[in-house]
């Protein structure tokens, strides 16, 4: 269910790492809780985000929940097929519907508390 | 998924959970807000048919020579008008005007009203209607005898008929009948929150899973789905139907809520009348109008509303309409800005996001 080689918060986000750039998205326990997913808000390419700040939400037909960054650093990429297709977060939720990708400032994040590899957080959610 | 224990539940919640449903805390009640997804439980219920657990709603049976006398001084509508067999839509107020709740009124016979009433406003409404019965009427607060199911949908009707050998098809819209439904003693009305045709059925909660399995058994064919309180939420949204607690509540009159249609001012006295009366010569000063987002965002429950950047009022309900495709709501706005056409924001995490005014209701089904 959750991919070996990502990175999980307490918040329910993933981040994926490839060299500098850290790929972020929500995880499938977060879609199943929020159920059917009908929009999207992400920031723009350029801006910067801080780990465990809010740098966007993601709306269900019910409620609006924030998506929170796992790790610092620039915006280089959003991904735009979300906008006219939020319903991709139900299906995909780890590969397809990914929402953002970062430069990362700060490498050492990723191994710093508050960070859960794929086993933890399964442990985490009770999966 | 942690269970309060301390919630109240229907007879059909090891039903829900079986199904797995996503249950919720609903005015105190554990209630199924999903099963399979709210997007297509509302699709059923727009295309086919849902069954909806509405066990927690209320009910007040009002009886005796005084009924009569008693509904038409606690409610707003005018009960001398029903007939037997006839339900409407009425408001309890207080006497400065605003809500106690709404409910609906069943004429069951000269001499007894059985009326639907809010879950959470339950025994409020009670006490409320006890407090005024100088007419020794008896007042019974039935709840506890009632579960209740929802059939809604254009099949609603196909559904319901393989159930009772009374003859649905000849109960028109807002009416009811006693009879035998899928065995049992059953409260059969034509009357629904969902905008669609359908049935609400009155049973006993000993009989209710009996009833709930009967009715997904016989609604199988036409894809019937069970339906949570989100789907019923985002039905009565595109129907503009009034929430208690988001529409209407104790601050808010009918005439501001659109809902003077349900008030009969020239039927002698109720409580809240001389309110109203003053209300309407002094002029509303808010009133509830229907709105859409023109710009990206959904606008929800709470988030105030901008009129050239001032503010102006409040979203009471607000959210994707799936069937229209939209994002809608309702809102208080100032009387004189409260009819459609207005350009309007919707402030979301502080930013002020374009909708604007429309005619209401959002959705109405092809008769």
């Amino acid at each position: 269910m959750y991919p070996e080689n990502y990175k999980y918060t307490k918040e329910h986000e993933w981040v994926s790492v490839e060299g500098e750039t850290g790929t972020i998205g929500i995880t499938h326990h977060a879609q199943s809780e929020l159920g059917d997913i009908v929009y999207v808000d992400l920031p723009k390419i350029g801006s910067t985000v801080s780990q465990h700040q809010t740098f966007g939400s993601v709306e269900s037909v019910k409620a609006v929940s924030d998506i929170y960054s796992p790790v610092s650093g620039e915006v280089v990429a959003i991904n735009d097929s979300l906008s006219g297709a939020p319903e991709k977060l139900n299906a995909d939720p780890h590969g397809e519907a990914w929402l953002i990708r970062v430069k990362l400032s700060n490498a050492a994040e990723l191994s710093g508390e508050g960070m859960m590899s794929a086993a933890e957080y399964a442990q985490y959610v009770g999966a | 998924m942690s269970e309060n224990q301390s919630l109240k539940a229907t007879p059909l919640n090891a039903v829900h959970r079986q199904l797995g449903a996503r249950m919720v805390d609903f005015g105190g009640w554990d209630m199924p807000v999903q099963y399979r997804g709210i997007l297509e439980e509302h699709k059923a219920v727009r295309t086919a048919v849902g069954v909806f657990d509405v066990s927690h709603m209320g009910e007040i049976v009002v009886r005796g020579p005084g009924a009569l006398d008693l509904v038409n001084l606690v409610a707003t509508n005018d009960a001398a008008r029903l007939k037997a067999g006839q339900v409407h839509y009425s408001g309890l107020l207080y006497e400065h005007g605003g809500f106690v709740d709404d409910i609906l009124v069943h004429k069951v016979a000269d001499d007894e009203y059985f009326l639907c009433v809010n879950a959470s406003n339950q025994d409020k409404d009670y006490e409320h209607i006890v407090a005024h019965n100088r007419f020794a009427a008896t007042v019974e607060n039935a709840g506890a005898r009632y579960a209740q199911i929802a059939v809604q949908g254009p099949m609603a009707l196909a559904v319901c008929q393989k159930l009772t050998r009374s003859e649905l098809s000849p109960i028109r819209y807002y009416w009811f009948e006693d009879g035998v439904f899928a065995g049992v003693e059953a409260r059969m009305a034509r009357t629904g929150y969902t905008g669609e045709d359908g049935f609400e059925l009155y049973v006993k909660p000993s009989e209710a899973v009996t009833v709930w399995e009967a009715v997904l058994e016989a609604g199988a064919e036409f894809g019937i789905l069970p339906c949570g309180l989100g789907a019923r939420n985002t039905l009565r949204l595109e129907a503009k139907m009034a929430l208690y607690g988001h529409e209407i509540d104790a601050t808010i009159s009918p005439l501001e809520a659109d809902l003077a249609w349900m008030v009969k001012l020239d039927k002698g006295d109720f409580i809240g009348k001389e309110a109203l009366l003053k209300q309407r010569a002094e002029g509303l000063k808010r009133k509830l109008v229907g709105f859409e987002m023109r710009g990206r965002g959904i606008g929800r429950d709470g988030y105030e509303v901008n009129v050239n950047g001032q503010p102006a009022g409040w979203v009471t309900s607000g959210g994707p309409a799936p069937t229209l495709g939209k994002n809608i709501g309702l809102c208080y706005l100032p009387v004189d800005l409260a009819v459609p056409g207005t350009r309007i924001e919707v402030v979301i995490r502080g930013v002020g996001v374009e909708a604007e005014t429309v005619t209401t209701p959002f959705y109405k089904r092809a008769k």
